[in-house]
């Protein structure tokens, strides 16, 4: 019998476009295939330096991305009550003139009347930059909910922080450590990385309450109490330390831990020493004298001791040699056996030590001392939100740092490596700007990182300047601001109103926000007058999301293969250890509807505002589009949003004229850019000076920064001084106790905040997203809802015994301030006191074009409601990280009960009537 | 019934690593688009933004718990797709001669012009590898992408199949079983890959990696301790550490 022919050999498209992913914040190479003019195939980009080929789930699900019915369709006008979802269509003109009529009073009279959030938003530099033109203080992205706990704790100690700024050393790390992710962030890096590690059999510790993904192929798992890393890493630390197994060398070349701490009572107690020049010194062991702590030939002493003055080397190696940081005094606690703390230590150890290996490149470093070597210590670690999103998440980020310098394993090969432009100490950033004046722009960038007391965001009546109190004595280092406080704030009141609340792809009435009902109600609460309490909100979103019925002005987004983005050095690039790199996105297909990418048109409302460095002198737009501001916006001299292609001939790398043909340069390499690091300026990059003049050249800084890494945090000091009362800037006395613990120099592990009112509260309950769906602004993905359509809430064996539990059951789930009824299934590869879901499964009936029967929004549910966004007690104090204002997301406390079958999860909230119709056939 | 070749030219297969694979779902969904575009019926979704959204696809991830006695419990995800038997009962089940094996390369096709939609395929596959498309009415399978691994419209890289190219762990691998030196023969023998269900007769090609033993801490000797120092203070332990240097 014959077989049937096979066409082996059909033709796959009529054309490949290569642009960038938006399904997440990898932001991947994606070769999108089209035929006819249709998206029919998107796969990963073989050259592109973030997913080399690879695609994940979400990725290469992007073509039911591109034609969702929840995509807007064209400018919409609320006419209903706000909430209602009444809206009626209109043109743009319209749109952007009612924008224009409730912001140019604002500019003109009170700019910070206007606050200006985004959400996912992959254009932070830009966005940032216009609203500094604007005048407003009020902004930030959605860093102060995610990790910026992770970001501040990495730059205040390292330099750089872990996030996508850095990552292992995948070719030759041996032993990788995995801190509070197992499914997310960043995603496809991470896959490929593990992929390198076990295919060559180098073992993975996952650490985190629940196995799943990473830690369901890691070698061994540590299943830990949330919130308590920190006391495990410390714990790590003190092994090491009482076994003298820390890099010593390291320490005393590449990190204060030689500079000397202020012993003197007073003021400047517990700063670091300065000489009469105001520079920190060290001790020479070859003279027993002051040296400068960049001098050539220098060999710091950690042992030192002058004028009774001790080594930052000293008061560490104090704290964590204390009992209290023994493993048996922290393992009920932490819920790991003091055993197994014990043996990870010396893995790490004899990893770290035991298999060290010499790199034979030789470098100069910035005190101009030459080596022939480089020494690899090949253990890595990596971390995210499982250990930053509770209120000690800051200080425990900073005891990992702590652990990766003791062991010499940070920018070392085998260690951990950050990508340009990180290293960059934080005196590199800038310090914040918020000082608001009528129709002037802001000085400088919103958001930067705080030195001390003085930087603080603080009117001189004591009342902050941001509406999410950012940059003030309750989060000092809020980095990123706290997003998640704005709505509350803005209702409140506190610190003051605002008349128009402008958001951008941020589901602030759903699963962005802390307590949602609540914030749904604050959202159309109306004062006495009958007035909105937050008199105007315009939204922008590319989908008819939860968020969309509670604005009042809609600027519909295209999708992400619809526009032109701009991924860049400025802000969050896509940088390899070994290259700097940045990207674009351009729209491969036309938009079929009256939608326009939201940074034309902030640059469109720009011009209509008249905003400085949008508008020329005459009035007219200084850039057609937003794809002219990415060619022709000069951010200093030289640099700009992209820095590949510049210069008129198009040879330029990092400096240099704008090209007018950079975008057609980009599009031709696949719509992205890398400027490689020099051979021999790849690793020990903070003190390498090939890389300091690399990083100069190519635009990073304006001089070489190198600098030591900080053990001791001397701007954490300075707010630990004013909390005991010294200087002129004083916290108010309620949050006195608090900054003396959290604001400690050395990292410190103090329990989560709401242990107290969490008492008969005694099962920590977390979320995370799952890797089909992480960072998705597209759960309703007609293919991924196939894949995750409903979230259970997973139980431990001791949990589901204990409460007679069975398949089918409901539990109801009870907080300090809230309740739900939700679906549960038992897991029993997860810690004994945890409970945990997938988050952003959960939708409310109606959205995202959904059917209101969609398992979603039945069975499916969001933790959010049980999750307070002030702490107990008094006053308004956010439920956040006291240093950095991070979203304490994973502090949560409840109790569960069972309920027995119920038809569907509480609370149900009614349907909202929907601004697209809903959606039925795959388009 | 439909006749099963003697033997085949080649045995192509996957080589799929439990103990790599996280469970992200990747190869669902790259699977899904290019099939969906690929070769024979589109894979069609139904309701897929109502109730109950259900779709065909060639390639499901399942993640089973798993509780050794004597560690922690553990999770293993799952990829599920036609393993290619040589034994293949569902092509000797086909009353049409639709379903069928490649003599070249051991491939398990569908004939979509001479599939009835009968469905007594799926109901001999003991691996539940095959989905009847509702749209189409013709039974899918996976194709090994035999529209990919041959194209000459696709640069030599890239001729691979879709699930195999997109997996960011590296968990997949496509070769040809008979070939002893290619990688899936070498992972298979190095790594003790195993054919599913073996006791079904129906001769597997593809091969699955085992996990690797898991929790099982070296016996590391734990660190010593320098000195006493409670007895010693921190001085005693200063000078015993900096000595070292």
């Amino acid at each position: 019998m014959g077989q049937p022919k096979v066409e082996t050999s059909p033709k796959v498209s009529d054309e490949v476009r290569k642009t960038t992913c938006y399904m997440c914040a990898c932001r991947c190479g994606i070769n999108v295939h089209l035929t006819s003019g249709k998206v029919t195939y998107i796969e990963g980009n073989r050259d592109h330096p973030v997913n080399k080929g690879v695609l994940c789930a979400k990725g290469a699900s992007g073509i039911m991305q591109v034609t969702a019915p929840s995509r807007l369709r064209a400018p919409l006008r609320r006419v209903g009550p706000r909430g209602s979802g009444a809206f009626e269509e209109i043109s743009w003109d319209e749109a952007l003139a009612t924008a224009v009529a409730w912001l140019k009073p604002l500019r003109e009279e009170a700019p910070e009347k206007l606050a200006f959030f985004t959400g996912r938003d992959q254009s932070q530099s830009f966005t940032g930059w216009w609203a500094q033109q604007f005048g407003t203080p009020n902004y930030a992205a959605h860093g102060g909910f995610c990790s910026v706990n992770m970001a501040a704790a990495g730059t205040y100690t390292i330099g750089g922080a872990f996030w996508e700024f850095g990552q292992p050393d995948w070719a030759h790390t041996k032993l990788f450590v995995l801190f509070g992710v197992a499914e997310d962030h960043d995603s496809n890096p991470i896959k490929i990385g593990i992929g390198k590690l076990k295919a060559r059999g180098a073992k993975v510790v996952g650490v985190n309450p629940v196995r799943t993904g990473y830690n369901a192929v890691a070698d061994e798992w540590v299943g830990i109490t949330p919130g308590t890393d920190g006391l495990l890493i410390l714990s790590l630390i003190h092994c090491l330390l009482e076994a003298g197994k820390i890099d010593l060398d390291y320490l005393a070349r590449w990190t204060n831990a030689p500079l000397l701490v202020n012993a003197a009572e007073g003021p400047e107690k517990g700063l670091i020493l300065k000489n009469a020049e105001s520079q920190p010194f060290v001790i020479d062991k070859r003279t027993g004298m002051p040296a400068p702590w960049d001098g050539a030939g220098v060999q710091p002493d950690l042992g030192a001791v002058w004028q009774g003055h001790r080594t930052v080397f000293q008061h560490m190696a104090e704290r964590y040699l204390s009992a209290d940081y023994a493993p048996e005094a922290v393992a009920d606690r932490c819920g790991v056996p003091a055993g197994r703390i014990r043996a990870l230590a010396a893995e790490l150890a004899r990893v770290a030590f035991d298999e060290a290996f010499e790199l034979p490149v030789a470098w100069t470093d910035f005190r101009g001392d030459r080596h022939e070597s480089m020494t690899g210590r090949p253990v890595s670690f990596h971390a995210m939100r499982g250990i930053s999103a509770h209120s000690n998440g800051f200080q425990t980020a900073r005891a990992l740092h702590l652990l990766q310098i003791l062991l010499g394993t940070v920018e070392v090969p085998g260690g951990y490596r950050l990508k340009p432009p990180y290293p960059k100490p934080v005196e590199a950033h800038p310090t914040p700007h918020f000082v608001a004046a009528p129709g002037k722009p802001l000085s400088g960038p919103h958001l930067g990182y705080v030195r001390g007391p003085e930087n603080l965001a603080i009117k001189e009546d004591g009342t902050p300047w941001r509406i999410d109190k950012g940059f003030t004595w309750e989060n000092p280092f809020s980095a990123h601001g706290l997003m998640h406080m704005v709505i509350p704030n803005a209702h409140a009141g506190d610190p003051y109103k605002v008349d128009t609340l402008f958001l951008y792809m941020a589901n602030m009435s759903w699963n962005s926000s802390m307590n949602s009902a609540r914030v749904m109600e604050m959202l159309t609460d109306k004062d006495a007058s009958g007035e909105y309490v937050i008199p105007r909100i315009i939204y922008s979103d590319a989908y008819a999301s939860e968020m969309v019925a509670y604005a009042d002005l809609i600027l519909p987004d295209t999708t992400y293969l619809e526009r032109y983005d701009c991924i860049s050095l400025l802000d969050r690039p896509i940088s390899e250890p070994d290259a700097a790199g940045d990207a674009i996105r351009w729209p491969v297909v036309e938009a079929d509807r009256d939608v326009r990418g939201f940074q034309s048109v902030l640059l469109d409302l720009g011009v209509r505002l008249g905003l400085p460095g949008i508008t020329n002198p005459d009035g007219t737009a200084k850039f057609k589009d937003y794809a002219d501001y990415m060619v022709n916006h000069i951010r200093r001299p030289g640099v700009g949003p992209l820095i590949g292609f510049r210069g008129v001939d198009g040879q330029a790398e990092g400096r240099g004229d704008p090209n007018p043909d950079q975008l057609a340069r980009y599009i031709e390499n696949g719509g992205f850019y890398q400027a490689h690091v020099p051979d021999g300026a790849a690793y020990m990059k903070p003190w390498n000076m090939a890389y300091q003049e690399w990083a100069v050249a190519t635009s990073f800084y304006e001089t070489p920064q190198p600098y030591l890494f900080s053990i001791w945090s001397e701007p954490m000091r300075k707010f630990q001084l004013a909390a005991e009362g010294h200087g002129f800037l004083q916290p108010p006395d309620h949050l006195r106790a608090r900054l003396k613990v959290a604001m400690d120099p050395l990292p410190v592990w103090y329990p989560p905040f709401g242990e107290a009112a969490a008492e008969g509260y005694p099962v920590h309950a977390i979320t995370q997203r799952p890797m089909a769906m992480y960072h998705s602004w597209g759960s309703q993905n007609a293919w991924l809802r196939q894949i995750h359509g409903k979230n259970y809430l997973y139980l431990p064996t001791k949990i589901w015994e204990a409460e007679g539990f069975a398949e089918g059951d409901y539990a109801r789930v009870t907080s300090p301030t809230g309740e739900i009824v939700v679906p549960v299934a038992h897991m029993a590869a997860l810690n004994p006191d945890t409970v945990w879901t997938w988050n952003a499964i959960g939708k409310r009936r109606g959205a995202w074009a959904l059917d209101a029967g969609a398992p979603e929004a039945n069975q499916g549910f969001l933790l959010n409601h049980l999750i307070s966004e002030l702490l107990p007690g008094e006053g308004r104090v956010s439920n956040s990280d006291p240093v950095t204002g991070q979203a304490a997301w994973f502090d949560l406390r409840v109790r569960v009960e069972r309920v027995g079958p119920q038809e569907r999860a509480e609370p149900a909230f009614e349907v909202l009537p929907r601004v697209v119709p809903k959606g039925r056939a795959r388009v | 019934m439909t006749g099963l070749p003697e033997r085949t030219e080649k045995k192509l297969g996957l080589v799929i690593d439990l103990d790599t694979c996280v469970g992200c779902h990747a190869c669902v969904t790259a699977c899904k688009g290019w099939n969906d575009q690929g070769y024979g019926a589109p894979l069609s979704d139904q309701n897929p933004y109502g109730a109950d959204p259900s779709g065909t696809f060639l390639n499901r991830v399942h993640s089973y718990a798993v509780q050794p006695t004597d560690t922690a419990a553990q999770i293993i995800n799952f990829p599920r797709s036609c393993l290619h038997c040589e034994d293949a009962p569902c092509v000797t089940v086909c009353p049409t001669g639709a379903s069928y094996k490649r003599a070249e390369d051991g491939i398990v096709l569908v004939n979509e012009a001479a599939c009835i939609g009968c469905g007594l395929c799926a109901w001999a596959c003991p691996y539940g590898a095959r989905e009847l498309d509702q749209a189409a009415g013709v039974m899918k399978k996976c194709t090994l992408c035999v529209d990919r691994i041959y194209n000459e419209a696709l640069p030599e890289a890239d001729r691979e199949p879709a699930c195999v190219r997109t997996c960011p762990t590296g968990a997949r691998h496509f070769g040809d079983f008979a070939d002893p030196e290619s990688k899936v023969s070498r992972l298979t023998a190095e790594r003790e890959g195993f054919a599913l269900m073996p006791e079904m007769g129906t001769r597997p090609v593809n091969r699955y990696l085992p996990p690797r033993k898991k929790d099982r801490p070296e016996e590391a000797s734990l660190l010593a301790p320098l000195l006493d120092i409670k007895a010693t203070g921190l001085a005693g332990w200063l000078d015993r550490v900096l000595g070292k240097i």
